[in-house]
């Protein structure tokens, strides 16, 4: 008997596609994304949408907020450490959540290395803006990917740059002679060994989902036609005005984002959208998305 | 003979993986995520995925009942992790919604959290040697069966794949491994 293989991790990634992961702060919130039908929670202290209103440190939530929302929900629990905070990671792994996101939201507790997430039994996921990044982070052992959008926005833009970026760079490294590979490698600062099993398989070898920015069904929608596995919906739920109406119209988006009568029916009298931040309006510092390495 | 149409429940989960191991067999597969789509088909596969997420679409898209109709007029069925758990008659401790037609009882994730979930080799005759790669995930067991359904794997005495006539359920997932020797038991299941 094996346990904490890499089968196991990405398995579980490929058992959440097509679904939607949701943050949740309370077990009140856990229970209504569970009954809205999403397929995992993001356990939280605080929505990244008031992480970046409050300002200062954000780092992994309070153990009891994490237990607590693991008792009141079957579904997988996931939870976010510090990019780099290794300690973090441990301490959420001997909590038992199911899975880590070494998260950009969070303040980076390491500005050079990244967790090294071969090691661990539970599995992570990583965000990224580019096919780099991904496969950076493939390679310390992440079992599954994200975009990282521009989190606490509302504000889809960034997650379908990163995402048509990541997609762009497979078409690119798939579409090169043997010879150009290396260099390729190099320039977008992937480890050759893991972009020649892209260029074998024409695809990332772990799920990848869309983050950052999901606000509406139709966002959730455009990020699967875009390629995505399923979606990540952080603000977006808890801070619109009937989050449970919002959250039940968004797993049914990402179910059936080929069907746009259907899409327009699941759209319908949702309430208020969360508000929405325009990105050039954030200054370059405050930009969750460069933080990673 | 015209080839066995196999649909792939697609609502949410791994179906991608399960249409890739019947077509690899020489099956068709067909995405299934409304209603309309399950007209034609020979055979149903449900995948592992979140099951109340599954179950809760099941129920929205009104596909639940016709499911459940065309298991019960004797079309094969197959359900990997979430997809034997909606496959069974009693949930421990869950009212979520459910086919019901495999006379059992289960457990959801009876191993524990993700940190629990293994893979090991399994004994299962049914297939032959070598034993089977069997991965589980945040898996589930069947705590009590009824006397229609014969357990064709166990692990720690607990039944962990079973078939009830044109009902077969794993807790495991065959779609993860290169292995098709239970994708093909299931489409020799449609052929009788």
């Amino acid at each position: 008997m094996e346990q904490g293989t890499i089968r196991l991790k990405t398995g579980l990634a490929e058992m959440l596609k097509g679904g939607v992961i949701m943050d949740v702060t309370t077990p009140d919130q856990a229970k209504i994304a569970e009954q809205a039908g999403a397929c995992a929670v993001m356990a939280l202290e605080r929505v990244p949408a008031d992480i970046r209103a409050a300002g200062g440190v954000a780092r992994m939530a309070d153990p009891t907020i994490v237990k607590k929302i693991m008792e009141v929900v079957s579904i997988p629990v996931m939870a976010k450490a510090r990019i780099g905070h290794f300690v973090e990671a441990r301490i959420l792994e001997a909590l038992g959540v199911d899975y880590i996101d070494e998260s950009e939201v969070l303040t980076p507790a390491d500005d050079r290395y990244h967790i090294d997430k071969r090691n661990f039994t539970v599995p992570f996921v990583c965000g990224c803006r580019n096919l780099g990044e991904a496969l950076r982070r493939i390679a310390e052992g992440a079992a599954m990917i994200r975009t990282k959008g521009e989190p606490g926005t509302g504000n889809v833009v960034e997650a379908v740059r990163h995402c048509r970026q990541v997609m762009d760079e497979i078409r690119m490294l798939c579409a090169l002679p043997d010879a150009e590979v290396p260099n390729f490698a190099k320039e977008c600062g992937a480890p050759l060994e893991v972009a020649m099993r892209v260029r074998k398989e024409g695809r990332l070898p772990v799920v990848n989902f869309a983050a950052g920015g999901i606000a509406t069904p139709a966002d959730a929608a455009l990020m699967m036609h875009l390629g995505c596995d399923g979606v990540f919906v952080g603000s977006g739920i808890f801070k619109s005005g009937d989050p449970a109406k919002r959250a039940k119209a968004i797993v049914q988006a990402v179910t059936n984002y080929n069907d746009y009568a259907m899409l327009a029916e699941i759209s319908k009298d949702l309430g208020e959208p969360m508000v929405g931040i325009e990105i050039s309006s954030i200054p370059d510092a405050e930009r969750m998305q460069e933080r990673g390495w | 003979m015209a080839r066995t149409l196999v649909g792939v429940l697609a609502l949410q989960g791994a179906f991608r993986e399960h249409a890739a191991a019947v077509a690899r067999l020489g099956a068709e597969a067909r995405e299934v995520r409304q209603l309309k789509d399950m007209s034609g088909i020979d055979a149903m596969i449900i995948p592992g995925g979140e099951s109340t997420t599954i179950g809760k679409l099941l129920v929205e898209w009104g596909m639940l009942d016709p499911l459940r109709e065309r298991i019960e007029k004797g079309m094969p069925v197959y359900g990997s992790c979430a997809g034997l758990i909606l496959l069974c008659r009693e949930i421990e401790n869950s009212n979520q919604p459910r086919l019901g037609v495999l006379d059992a009882t289960v457990r959801r994730n009876a191993f524990g959290r993700q940190v629990d979930s293994f893979e090991t080799d399994l004994e299962m005759p049914e297939l032959g040697l070598p034993p089977f790669p069997a991965v589980f995930i945040r898996a589930p067991v069947l705590t009590g069966v009824g006397s229609r359904v014969r357990v064709l794997a166990n692990v720690k005495g607990q039944a962990v794949a079973v078939r009830q006539d044109n009902v077969l359920a794993t807790s495991f997932h065959p779609e993860l491994t290169p292995d098709v020797r239970l994708h093909r038991y299931f489409l020799e299941m449609c052929r009788k």
